[in-house]
């Protein structure tokens, strides 16, 4: 399934234009807060009619305004999961849970109430009410209510936006096993670079209402151009398997046999991981250092060079990895003599890597 | 509490509850029906609509009476065809019933209407999302979280309409056993010598149903709050 989006609405003082393609799995529209990413989803959801627009999947249209189409939102079947969960607060968990389900068609593909109390390990939540919940296991029972409704694609508006830090990390890894376990396409809103690192297959880049890039997320994340949030959270993705965990508390990767070393990470040898390597974690040399306290080092050839408006510039190295971003400054760019085409070394020192960079699944390079 | 009561007094006591049930059901749909139009839709007229049912709380209620008299009477333009129909409000305890829900209606639709403005409109778009129809969101959604502002509503109007004297006895005027509830009944005993040991005992009467009403919606909303916040 591949969902195609075209809108246009005028704002007072802003006008949003974008066209997306949302094939199956994580598509992220990224982008700083007002760049129109919950204009785009609450159009989706039928929430808001923008004046002109097509939102459609093959013969499944939910708006045509060309056409005069416009679904109500009742008549979408899409689960939304909202930024502040949105539970019924008259309702216990096991109901606000079973809502959608009995007005979805009685045919319709669903997902089993047991399987999901399961992977969302809510079990224990069924009687409460919402107001008896933390902020992370709202979320939980959102994810789960949005998911039970037999959707046929699920719709999340920085759903962990309003949580911190610990209950981000905790509820990350759900929406990891929605992406690997689920066959519903998800269209995800976010401004959170760790957010599209660890989930997004597509990532569409949004600055003032308009779509400035799309493309998978290794692609668009890796190129020096595309900074919808600033150059401080630049970072490349790489995709690697775990090759084992060593006694000293170190994970060996393996990334297209690039062997990584990072802090232990939570999963079993032979799983695939995708790494966020922040752009100001990678330093560059020209000759291979020797005698560094930094375990990996990483061969490869600068590509892009942006240099931005401050002293620091951004830099696309291509390693045998993958693609990586490091940020230093512009002296250093010519103190190294840094051109495209040139000979360096990234390197990565294993502890700044954070574990919420660290996140599972994803998929082998294509 | 029969031998405390006399017939007289009794039948005032039976035939206000009958009045003020019946006229508290019977405007308890539309009582929620408006009030739900006057805090979610948008439609020419809404201040129209707005002042008619505030107008009972500001006319002399001997004026809404007749009013009442004019319209409903089975001489007026509305209660003439209802008469036809079998159904006459004139001088009958249906008619006190009609009048005492026109004075408590505005009392009502203010209570319902400020608890459905309380309820988040976010609430009622999430179940949208989930596939309810409006009307299905109405029922899951607002009406239930709506709860005790129907609640509250339904018994101030229900108490207003024990108390209410001047619109029944212009309407209906004030007969014994057909529309002499509480009030026409006190007026009258203090009409008549040695009048006053009955009205006593009537004012004693309302005194305990009202109270009885308040603490009743009281502990309901308690009860339903609690369970809105998980308690």
């Amino acid at each position: 399934m591949m969902l195609e989006i075209t809108l246009r609405h005028a704002f007072p003082g802003f006008t949003l234009n974008a066209a997306i393609k949302a094939p199956p799995g994580v598509t992220v529209l990224f982008g700083r807060s007002g760049a129109g990413k919950t204009t785009i989803v609450n159009a989706v959801a039928g929430l808001l009619i923008p004046d002109e627009g097509r939102i459609a999947s093959g013969d499944w249209v939910l708006l045509d305004t060309g056409r005069g189409i416009r679904l109500r939102p009742y008549q979408r079947r899409l689960g939304y999961i909202f930024q502040e969960g949105r539970l019924f607060p008259h309702m216990t968990v096991r109901q606000n849970l079973g809502y959608g389900a009995w007005f979805a068609p009685k045919n319709a593909p669903r997902e089993k109430m047991d399987h999901v109390v399961d992977m969302l390990g809510i079990g224990p939540l069924l009687d409460r009410r919402p107001a008896a919940l933390s902020g992370g296991e709202k979320q939980r029972v959102a994810i789960g209510r949005a998911l039970l409704s037999a959707p046929r694609l699920i719709l999340a508006d920085e759903p962990l936006a309003a949580l911190d830090e610990e209950r981000k990390a905790e509820i990350l890894p759900y929406f990891e096993r929605l992406r690997d376990e689920v066959s519903i396409p998800i269209l995800y809103v976010s401004h959170s670079a760790t957010e599209v690192a660890r989930l997004a297959t597509t990532v569409a880049v949004l600055e003032s209402g308009q779509v400035v890039r799309q493309g998978q997320a290794t692609e668009v994340l890796g190129d020096p151009a595309v900074l919808p949030m600033g150059a401080r959270e630049a970072g490349a993705i790489l995709t690697a398997r775990v090759v084992a965990h060593h006694s000293d508390g170190l994970t060996e990767l393996d990334a297209k046999n690039v062997p990584l070393f990072l802090p232990h990470i939570d999963r079993k040898p032979g799983e695939m991981v995708r790494v966020r390597i922040a752009a100001h974690d990678v330093m560059l040399s020209r000759n291979r250092p020797d005698g560094l306290s930094a375990l990996n080092i990483l061969p490869g050839v600068a590509q892009e060079i942006h240099l931005g408006e401050g002293p620091g510039a951004i830099i696309a190295i291509e390693t045998q990895a993958g693609r990586l971003l490091a940020r230093i400054t512009r002296r250093s760019v010519q103190a190294l003599e840094l051109v495209p085409g040139a000979q360096v070394h990234a390197i990565i020192k294993t502890v700044s890597v954070a574990p919420s960079a660290i996140g599972g699944g994803g998929h082998e390079e294509r | 509490m029969t031998n405390w009561l006399g017939p007289d007094e009794w039948s005032a006591v039976a035939l206000s509850l009958q009045v003020s049930f019946w006229a508290t059901l019977v405007s308890l749909p539309l009582g929620v029906f408006v009030a739900y139009a006057l805090a979610r839709w948008n439609f020419p007229g809404k201040q129209l609509l707005n002042g008619l049912v505030h107008l009972p709380l500001i006319l002399p209620p001997v004026v809404t009476g007749y009013l009442l008299l004019l319209t409903m009477g089975t001489k007026g333009p509305i209660g003439g065809l209802l008469a036809e129909a079998g159904i006459v409000f004139a001088f009958r305890w249906t008619g006190a019933a009609l009048a005492a829900g026109v004075m408590a209606f505005p009392l009502m639709v203010r209570a319902i209407r400020l608890s459905i403005e309380a309820v988040d409109p976010r609430l009622e778009q999430a179940g949208a999302t989930l596939g309810a129809s409006p009307l299905w969101v109405f029922l899951t959604v607002t009406l239930p979280m709506t709860l005790p502002g129907i609640l509250v509503g339904a018994i101030l109007a229900f108490a207003k309409a024990m108390g209410e004297f001047g619109a029944t006895i212009t309407f209906v005027s004030n007969i014994p056993g057909q529309t002499r509830t509480i009030p026409s009944a006190i007026y009258a005993f203090l009409q008549v010598p040695g009048g006053e040991d009955s009205a006593l005992k009537l004012v004693i009467v309302s005194i305990v149903i009202a109270m009885s009403a308040l603490l009743l919606s009281e502990i309901v909303s308690r009860r339903v709050a609690a369970r809105l916040e998980g308690r």
